[in-house]
């Protein structure tokens, strides 16, 4: 047995146990379960965040990305701060209501400030149908990272089913609380891994990333600036993919989810001051990506290019090291979506749509059972349905970021009612699909989601503005008042 | 809007004009900093100094908007 072997179940097999260990003497019940009993302080908080955040997809997609397509890939450094940003304001308010209210999910939040429970269905699906490509996503890529870097030695298959089960295992346990605990694990084996391959390879191979720029630009004139090595990634699509994606990034279930266990409003406030640091690992991942694509042209699949130039630069353990880095940092973010995915079908599609009496037990024992039908689901379509990684995270991004304007407008903007979010949502929604079935994404050179967006948000806005007005001006008064009521 | 929420919403606005809106400005190589091209430096630094705006906000919020109640705090 070889040492990357080793090292990688090694690793894998003590974050699940430290995950399962995080849950004990926890009562569970659902407050538990999704939301960490609201208890999380800043540090643990920025963990689960970055955990969530700086997925396989920062390993694979991003070097994949810099390698292939070159400055495009910069948006990625762009959208996450511009979304801290936006959080700054956002989650705090989020988190008040979501205290004063006992909300635990997305869909609660929407049930609750709209008053109703069939907006509240329709976002738990968009939710759970943009989770699942990105969970499989996560699989994939653990499944890819394991092959690679035990050297052929575990196939993909079998990397993916041992993981599996053991997130399954930590999930079913210790809820939110073990994804946030295995994501310490995770974060310290990340930033060593990105630190040691993002400072040394442009070192070994240049002397220094300096060096490594100027010989890419002799070498490939015009990677370095938009549209890089792509015909249609120019700065328009690089800008509305930003502020699209920006948007679109605390609307995700789990993201959203997670800014209701910080245990106050100030500690989500700080959280979001300090969530830009969590970017430069995304740099040290770019300089790998350019690196590879001097010293190993011609990948045919450019998100092997950091795994390959790994393989190349280092000794056998080391590659096992990142491996095991790789696999729990697909483990970590598979967990929360899951997670959140069961929990939305339980409590938002099962209780809230068919069997609004289901008690609390039936709801949290319905999201246990459900984790084990999502992943078996998500295991499925990787293993048939395999697809290039990055695609899989913008289809998703187009779905959630059509929540934005029915969470922001029903925190800051007392005049939008539930009619005319719901019109905007489903508006938003057939635009992108049909413009992604139609084949004209990007439209006119911005994002497909971007466009929908658009629609959504001017829908929302318009028809509040019109329908709130028609009713102050009815004798009827009261008429417009909101059902659900603001906080 | 109160002055200390007024004053963190055009800080927050800084990072939207420098990171999206400039682009088409700064996409160009030439002068490399640091050794890095021009628009790769561009978009680090003021990846960089978001924290140091938002905390300027932050500091700005509560200098101007007393707290009105203090649950969540």
């Amino acid at each position: 047995m070889n040492p990357a072997l080793i090292i990688i179940f090694g690793t894998i097999l003590f974050s699940a146990l430290l995950g399962v260990y995080a849950g004990r003497r926890v009562p569970m019940n659902l407050e538990n379960w999704t939301v960490g009993g609201r208890r999380f302080g800043v540090l643990l908080i920025w963990l689960l965040m970055a955990g969530e955040i700086y997925t396989t997809f920062t390993f694979l997609g991003a070097s994949g990305w810099a390698y292939s397509k070159g400055a495009p890939a910069f948006y990625i450094l762009i959208y996450g701060t511009l979304a801290y940003t936006l959080s700054f304001f956002i989650l705090p308010a989020l988190w008040r209501v979501g205290k004063k209210h006992g909300l635990h999910t997305q869909p609660d939040y929407f049930i609750h400030r709209y008053g109703s429970r069939a907006l509240g269905v329709f976002v738990a699906l968009i939710g759970v149908v943009s989770i699942i490509p990105y969970l499989e996503l996560q699989l994939a890529g653990l499944g890819f990272i394991v092959n690679v870097a035990s050297r052929g030695a575990i196939s993909a298959s079998l990397a993916i089913l041992i993981s599996f089960v053991l997130t399954c295992a930590f999930v079913l346990t210790s809820g939110i609380k073990g994804a946030a605990w295995v994501a310490v694990v995770k974060d310290v084996l990340m930033l060593l891994a990105v630190g040691v391959v993002g400072i040394g390879v442009p070192l070994i191979y240049f002397g220094g990333f300096g060096k490594m720029f100027r010989a890419l630009n002799l070498k490939f004139p015009g990677h370095l600036i938009f549209p890089g090595a792509t015909g249609h990634m120019d700065v328009v699509w690089v800008m509305s993919t930003c502020l699209l994606t920006g948007l679109g990034f605390y609307m995700w279930p789990h993201m959203f989810g997670a800014a209701f266990s910080a245990k106050s409003a100030e500690t989500i406030k700080r959280n979001a001051i300090i969530m830009p640091f969590y970017q430069i690992p995304t740099l040290l991942v770019f300089l790998v990506g350019f690196t590879a694509l001097l010293v190993i042209p011609g990948l045919s699949n450019p998100d092997t290019s950091f795994l390959a130039l790994v393989n190349k630069t280092y000794p056998s353990w080391f590659v096992g090291f990142v491996g095991a880095a790789g696999a729990v940092t697909a483990m970590v973010p598979s967990a929360v979506l899951v997670l959140f995915a069961a929990t939305l079908l339980a409590k938002n599609v099962y209780q809230t749509g068919f069997n609004p009496k289901a008690g609390e037990r039936r709801v949290l024992g319905l999201s246990r059972i459900l984790v084990l039908v999502i992943m078996v689901a998500a295991l499925l379509l990787t293993m048939f349905f395999p697809n290039e990684l990055v695609y899989l995270l913008i289809f998703g991004y187009d779905g959630v970021s059509q929540l934005f304007p029915g969470v922001v407008l029903g925190l800051f903007w007392k005049r939008v009612t539930g009619k005319a979010v719901g019109v905007g949502l489903v508006a938003g929604v057939a635009t992108v699909v049909g413009l992604i079935v139609t084949r004209h994404d990007p439209f006119f050179g911005l994002n497909a989601g971007f466009v929908g967006l658009a629609v959504n948000g001017l829908l929302a806005v318009g028809l509040s503005l019109a329908t709130s007005r028609n009713a102050a001006v009815s004798p009827a008064g009261p008429a417009h008042s909101l059902k659900g009521g603001r906080p | 809007m109160r002055k200390g929420t007024r004053l963190a919403v055009m800080l927050a606005a800084i990072p939207f004009l420098t990171l999206v809106f400039a682009l088409p400005f700064v996409n160009r190589l030439k002068p490399m900093i640091l050794g890095l091209p021009f628009l790769l430096f561009w978009i680090l630094a003021w990846v960089a100094l978001t924290p140091a705006i938002l905390y300027l906000a932050y500091r700005l919020e509560k200098k101007y908007n007393p707290p009105k109640d203090e649950s969540g705090r």
